[in-house]
């Protein structure tokens, strides 16, 4: 599904991102992307959602290299994907039910199917009973949930989380990862960056580790290699 | 991935996406706008006055040339006679005139009636009797057969009479109606230039509501772009916005021109009757009011594209 092969990525003014930077996460698994802040996570999954490009190596995500994707390929690509933020970005001035439907009304789905859609998304993240509620009104908990439910509610391919559960206490935390290795479990590629190790090592899904850039550890590669 | 399939099954075919999506962004732009609906009058004010004021002097020469239309085709000769000639002389020559195929009608003034008239009027009555002689000579005035394609035969008819011994001089009346084109043209020239500055000012003033509506919405902006909405789908709500102030503004101007009409139209009507004249103001034709709507919406169309093109690609995530 992902498959990174001698990534680099330079932003201007010479700071290397990451350098190097080969794994391959295959369709359905489920890893996690560890690191420091600083150690370049977020880069990584800029550079699969498109927001950055590489400098140097080839990204492929479902068999499309993404170095010579078009811009205006971009947004189609970004549509098979699910991405979850730590800082929720949900638009404060509609309801949670439009935000969640935002990607269904990108996509033109009909009026009929995107109630249903929200719903059942609303659902499994368990906010069903929120969905008129303004999302200032919700605790920081269910404002990560109606993002997740955001990401899922197209039913992309791959979903990505940076930092999804940075601001939320352990309790909550954990629920939340359950709930992205339940939709791992229905078939979706999941990778999520995390610096909770503790947390991670509770939950049991193969580690990407980064320092300052370079891959430290990778139990993509061992489980591939055994 | 088996769960393709299935989503393809519930999108709606391309085409019926596109004209859902269509509709939806008209609606829900039509709805922004009437969320903050102060500051969405204001800008259709702006656009409506910048409008009406060039739409209503338009419909004020239009009222003028058609009060002096026809007044070319009335052209008068003024035909002076030498001061020797006699009344019985000009009578005569004003029955021979009549003979002729290009002439309509002629009509004799008699120089000791106009000299009558002259000193009623004029009020030099004692400064006149203390010249003795009579100083006017009789004139013919000649109503030419017109031929509007023709031109030239009233010139040529003015020639043959300014042949004649006893005339001195046979003149065409058609200076001032000249003039009063050359007047009209130089104001209709005035609010063309009038219209077009105004215009880039609409151009402007939508192109800056649409630039701060781009700010104000930039974290929209970001996640419409990084859950997949395409350049144009993120456009479209901007320019069907700039689309429905271009149409307020343009509703909005006819009635405000009607309005000023309406306000001139007593007044005028008054000025009318103490001419004796019937003539009343015409306002703005209904094909008129709608090309205006027409041209305000294009105004409105265009400045939001210019104002998107400009300033949405600046917005990426990051």
């Amino acid at each position: 599904m992902i498959r990174f092969d001698n990534v680099c990525k330079r932003y201007p003014g010479g700071h290397e991102a990451l350098s190097n930077v080969s794994f391959h996460l295959p369709r359905g698994e489920m890893a996690y992307l560890t690191g420091h802040s600083g150690a370049g996570k977020s880069t990584l999954l800029k550079l699969i959602a498109l927001i950055e490009r590489p400098s140097r190596g080839n990204l492929v995500l479902d068999g499309v290299n993404l170095s010579n994707v078009s811009n205006s390929k971009v947004p189609y690509i970004r549509r098979n994907i699910g991405i979850i933020f730590q800082n929720h970005h949900l638009l404060y001035d509609r309801t949670v039910f439009d935000n969640v439907a935002l990607p269904l009304i990108i996509a033109g789905y009909q009026h009929k199917e995107i109630g249903k859609r929200v719903r059942a998304s609303l659902d499994q993240v368990g906010l069903l009973n929120k969905e008129k509620s303004a999302p200032i009104t919700l605790s920081g908990g269910e404002q990560q949930r109606v993002g997740i439910a955001r990401a899922i509610v197209h039913k992309p391919g791959l979903l990505l989380a940076d930092e999804p559960t940075g601001n939320l206490d352990p309790e909550l935390s954990k629920e939340i990862m359950q709930l992205f290795a339940r939709f791992n479990d229905v078939g979706v590629t999941v990778l999520i960056a995390s610096h909770d190790l503790d947390l991670i090592r509770q939950m049991g899904s193969p580690v990407i580790s980064l320092n300052q850039g370079q891959l430290s550890h990778n139990d993509l590669d061992i489980t591939s290699h055994a | 991935m088996p769960r393709t399939d299935s989503n393809q099954i519930a999108k709606s075919s391309p085409i019926k996406a596109w004209g859902i999506n269509h509709l939806r962004t008209l609606i829900a732009s039509l709805g922004a706008m009437t969320r903050h609906p102060a500051s969405s009058f204001m800008t259709i004010a702006v656009i409506a006055i910048a409008l009406a004021l060039p739409a209503g002097l338009f419909v004020l020469l239009n009222n003028a040339s058609n009060i002096s239309i026809g007044w070319d085709n009335s052209a008068q000769i003024s035909v002076f006679l030498k001061s020797d000639v006699t009344e019985k002389q000009a009578n005569r020559l004003m029955k021979k005139l009549r003979l002729y195929d290009d002439i309509d009608q002629v009509s004799l003034i008699n120089k000791t009636q106009a000299l009558k008239e002259f000193k009623k009027i004029s009020g030099f009555g004692n400064a006149i009797e203390a010249l003795g002689d009579n100083p006017l000579p009789h004139v013919l005035t000649i109503q030419p057969v017109v031929d509007a394609n023709r031109p030239d035969k009233i010139r040529h008819l003015i020639k043959q009479l300014n042949q004649q011994k006893q005339i001195e001089l046979a003149q065409l009346d058609l200076q001032w109606v000249k003039r009063l084109f050359a007047m009209l043209e130089i104001a209709q020239r005035s609010i063309w230039v009038i219209a077009s500055l105004l215009g880039i000012a609409v151009l402007l003033v939508v192109g800056n509501t649409i630039r701060l509506d781009i700010q104000n919405r930039r974290e929209e902006i970001e996640v419409t772009k990084l859950i997949g909405g395409t350049d144009a789908f993120i456009r479209r709500p901007f320019l069907y916005t700039g689309l429905w102030y271009g149409i307020g503004g343009g509703v909005f101007a006819w009635f405000l021109t009607t309005l000023s009409i309406s306000l001139l139209d007593n007044a005028v009507e008054h000025l009318a009757s103490l001419y004796n004249s019937g003539f009343q103001l015409r306002g703005l034709s209904f094909s008129e009011g709608v090309n205006m709507i027409g041209f305000s919406c294009f105004l409105g169309l265009a400045g939001s594209w210019i104002a998107v093109g400009r300033h949405l690609s600046e917005i990426e995530p990051s």
